[in-house]
């Protein structure tokens, strides 16, 4: 187990598929919320990062996809130094990462159906129709939701809609996922279950994963790897079995 | 009041680099083809009874108001032409663009507002497909298209509203009515005002985008951008009016 002493201890290095090194974000002058974040991830990993509300969990893996900027700090993503890449190539590597959003964030005005087409057919040529019904069909029986195919998002229930957003990110099959609380404002059974399918996704696809959660049994259930955010940098790092152990906060 | 200019200033600087990107992106492919016909269909279209019924009810309404004070100086007979020359220099583009402003403004401003506060934008952001492009550049055109097609629709029903009005008092066929309009009316009267109406559809369409595509975390902000894309969108029309008056104006005494 390592604590924040260990902090600065990383070298960016290329046998990792996610590398970040001193990695600092703020928000208006006095509010820096990253204060050189360091931590790798390995091909195939698990990696939970844990924290309380406020201490930079959703803003750093929203850098990972360039959906925030960081002030400062190296960010290498599948090899990729993300802060130096122009759009056309941010977006050729974010084909290979997928995230799920806190909410899901299911486009309201799309059925189930159509939420999973809409990326597939605006990447991937010359597609026929029967390859997309069978690629959406095989995704959403995967999330266990072939009944929901033509209902609305308005229509689901939370863990539904955690199901769709987690088959929407499935069906352009990506290398990395990111996962923004997965089990927040689930029962604790419906929380269970979304933990044993990220569990059994990673598995089947062989994806690598970094999971934001709160949720202490869905990172006992996924992780391989544990970090603990405090004050803006790493403050602990370990199996959960380790953390567990640990007389530390 | 430093804060009040401040905020004036930064609004319009952001609106224009806005502007800017909408004009960078609209050339560039993917063109959006699908979903320009599903925004004109959605935004003109379904426009179409409102903008009716109200243009309707004005031309009705300018004909009737304007009968007794024209038969008074006797030129009841030019009425059908300055009904039609009101409707279609000032009253169906302002009328049609406010009410365009009211419905389509807000509600591309509510939409993409909403759309914003439940990172649907951020997931097709990171899904590589460019929230930008199909979801503001597709509405600017259509709203900068459709607009100029409602004010024409406007007109014409406007027109026959006019003659609805004509008839309750005196007795004119439709032939005469329309005879006495298109004698009336100039090559001039016609384009500066239909070129006008382009203009108030670019900013209905990109003020609603701008205020639904900016709005902040949080629910309330949905509703702050549908209300500020109305007020925006409304005095940006009367604004544009102003300028193309003074242009035609300019035009018409060289």
């Amino acid at each position: 187990m390592k604590t924040k002493e260990s902090n600065t201890s990383y070298e960016v290095s290329p046998q990792n598929i996610i590398n970040v090194k001193g990695l600092y974000m703020s928000f208006g002058e006095n509010n820096e919320v990253l204060k050189g974040i360091n931590f790798q991830v390995k091909k195939g990993e698990n990696l939970v990062v844990l924290g309380k509300s406020g201490s930079g969990k959703s803003v750093m893996i929203k850098c990972l996809v360039g959906l925030d900027k960081a002030d400062k700090g190296e960010l290498y993503v599948l090899g990729k130094d993300i802060a130096k890449l122009t759009y056309e190539q941010l977006n050729s590597i974010r084909l290979r990462i997928g995230f799920l959003f806190q909410n899901a964030a299911l486009y309201d005005s799309m059925s189930v159906r159509e939420n999973l087409v809409f990326p597939l057919k605006r990447h991937s040529k010359n597609i026929t129709t029967n390859e997309i019904d069978k690629a959406v069909m095989d995704t959403l029986k995967d999330v266990g939701l072939e009944e929901a195919i033509d209902k609305m998002p308005s229509e689901l229930s939370g863990g539904m809609r955690k199901r769709v957003g987690l088959a929407r990110t499935l069906i352009l099959k990506p290398e990395i996922i990111l996962y923004d609380e997965p089990t927040t404002g689930l029962d604790p059974i419906t929380s269970k279950e979304i933990s044993e399918l990220i569990l059994s996704i990673q598995k089947k696809n062989k994806t690598t994963s970094v999971i934001i959660t709160h949720d202490l049994a869905c990172a006992r259930l996924t992780a391989d790897r544990i970090i603990i955010l405090r004050d803006g940098v790493v403050f602990m790092e370990g199996s959960y079995e380790q953390l567990e152990q640990s007389k530390d906060e | 009041m430093t804060t009040y200019l401040k905020d004036i200033f930064s609004n319009t600087s952001n609106v224009s680099i806005f502007a800017m990107r909408f004009w960078k992106e609209v050339f560039k492919p993917p063109f959006e083809i699908k979903e320009f016909i599903k925004q004109c269909y959605l935004l003109g279209y379904k426009a179409l009874p409102l903008v009716a019924i109200t243009g309707f009810i004005m031309g009705l309404v300018l004909t009737i108001q304007s009968r007794p004070t024209m038969a008074k100086f006797g030129a009841e007979a030019w009425l059908p032409g300055m009904v039609a020359l009101s409707m279609i220099k000032e009253v169906a583009p302002i009328i049609t663009a406010l009410i365009c402003a009211g419905k389509i403004s807000s509600g591309i401003g509510a939409e993409l507002g909403s759309m914003k506060v439940t990172e649907q934008i951020d997931a097709m952001e990171v899904s590589a497909i460019n929230p930008f492009k199909y979801l503001v550049v597709t509405r600017i055109l259509a709203t900068t298209l459709m607009i100029p097609i409602l004010v024409v629709f406007a007109d014409c029903i406007g027109i026959f509203g006019g003659f609805m009005g004509m008839n309750i008092h005196t007795d004119v066929t439709l032939f005469r009515y329309l005879h006495k309009i298109l004698e009336s009316l100039n090559f001039i009267d016609i384009i500066p005002a239909t070129i006008k109406t382009f203009f108030f559809g670019f900013f209905i369409g990109m003020i609603g985008c701008y205020k639904g595509f900016t709005a902040s975390n949080g629910t309330e902000s949905v509703g702050r951008a549908a209300n500020s894309a109305v007020v925006a969108a409304s005095l940006a029309i009367f604004i544009i009016d102003m300028i193309a008056v003074q242009l035609t104006d300019l035009y018409a005494n060289l």
